[in-house]
């Protein structure tokens, strides 16, 4: 196996930027998973204080540690919230076999606007995930909407969501802002899943290996319309996405079909002087004072 | 005795047109005879609200169309074409 970390793409990571999260299945070695599944059911993990960097949070040799320096673990999580991070928080959850219910569909924390930066949260499986054992719900594409918490709890089901199947060793990395649920496990099996939340301690500008920087396959994901996505909202997600992209790839020209460019252009707007800008804009009870 | 419970049926459709697609859905049951929950199922019931009057559904409320908020013209937040609907069942 190789030791090497493997850096992200640009067309990944711009997968990342347009769905909210990636995949990475079975990458968890099955010893390691058998592992974890021991310790998940002892309760053993240290707790974290927030804020704490990796090496000090878990230390050499520990499972946690062994998870995040796998290559392709700690080459994708290095592509999207750079090196260094510190754990924000650890967690093992668990849905117990016919519980009867899920969870409310929602994001993770408080309403997290940043324009210009992101946590990325890892969600580890490490058992197979059957359709019966209630995996994961994910909304691809929900991470940039502005809402707070479970005030999505009325959305029951959105087209095009991932109820999650896995094989075991399975790790997602996902944008602070997804809307998720551990939906009700039907089965008889006790489902885990692991979830370290990172916070970036750099500028999240070009982590990852921009070889492709210029490739087709990066607009294609970025332009990406998600089925649930209603056709005028489904414009402004673009919109923003290309706003993030910018971000991500220091490219403040970069543009899907014109949208962002389209909207900024304001030939001499710089030339109005303030007082007739304030003068021509009304106030919502029409009045110019 | 005869009594009522109220089956409600929500849409959420792909613009703020009854006609239109339906891009998410949620269901509670006052009967107690069924439990939906999030994350249930991956088609939706109807493939427009329309069909869901075709069906047999009451509509009872639709979302207000809501001028975007000055400054925040490109945010986005909550799906914006909700439908609720209803069934009065006799138990």
């Amino acid at each position: 196996m190789s030791t090497t970390k493997q850096l992200l793409s640009s067309a990944e990571v711009a997968r990342f930027t347009a769905h909210g999260f990636l995949r990475l299945d079975g990458v968890v070695p099955r010893e390691m998973n058998e592992e974890a599944l021991g310790l998940f059911a002892a309760g053993t993990l240290p707790a974290v204080p927030y804020g704490t960097p990796v090496p000090t949070a878990f230390p050499e040799a520990s499972f946690t540690r062994r998870l995040l320096e796998l290559p392709v673990v700690a080459g994708a999580l290095e592509s999207l919230v750079g090196p260094d991070p510190e754990i924000d928080h650890h967690f093992v959850h668990v849905r117990m076999p016919h519980e009867g219910s899920a969870q409310a569909l929602h994001a993770d924390a408080l309403i997290d606007v940043r324009p210009d930066a992101f946590d990325v949260q890892l969600m580890y499986y490490p058992q197979e995930v059957t359709a019966d054992m209630g995996g994961t719900l994910v909304v691809p594409g929900s991470h940039l909407r502005r809402i707070n918490e479970s005030d999505t709890g009325r959305y029951q089901n959105l087209r095009g969501q991932t109820r999650l199947t896995c094989p075991a060793g399975t790790v997602l990395l996902l944008h602070h802002g997804i809307w998720h649920g551990g939906r009700r496990n039907d089965s008889d099996t006790v489902r885990h899943m692991y979830k370290i939340r990172f916070n970036p301690t750099v500028p999240q500008v070009r982590l990852w290996d921009t070889r492709d920087l210029d490739s087709p396959a990066v607009r294609e994901e970025l332009g990406r319309f998600f089925p649930w996505y209603e056709q005028a909202t489904g414009r402004l997600e673009i919109h923003n996405r290309v706003l993030l992209w910018r971000s991500l790839s220091a490219d403040p020209g970069f543009d899907i079909e014109h949208w962002a460019t389209r909207i900024a252009n304001r030939p001499g707007a710089s030339a109005v002087p303030t007082a007739t800008a304030a003068t021509a804009a009304p106030t919502a009870q029409g009045s110019t004072a | 005795m005869t009594t009522t419970r109220q089956q409600v049926l929500v849409l959420y459709l792909d613009n703020s047109a009854l006609d239109s697609r339906v891009v998410g859905w949620a269901r509670y049951d006052g009967t107690g005879a069924t439990r939906p929950t999030t994350g249930d199922s991956d088609e939706p019931p109807y493939g427009t609200g329309v069909g869901a009057l075709e069906d047999g559904w009451r509509l009872f409320q639709a979302s207000p169309l809501i001028p975007p908020y000055p400054g925040a013209e490109h945010a986005t937040s909550f799906l914006k074409h909700e439908f609720f609907f209803e069934k009065l069942v006799s138990q």
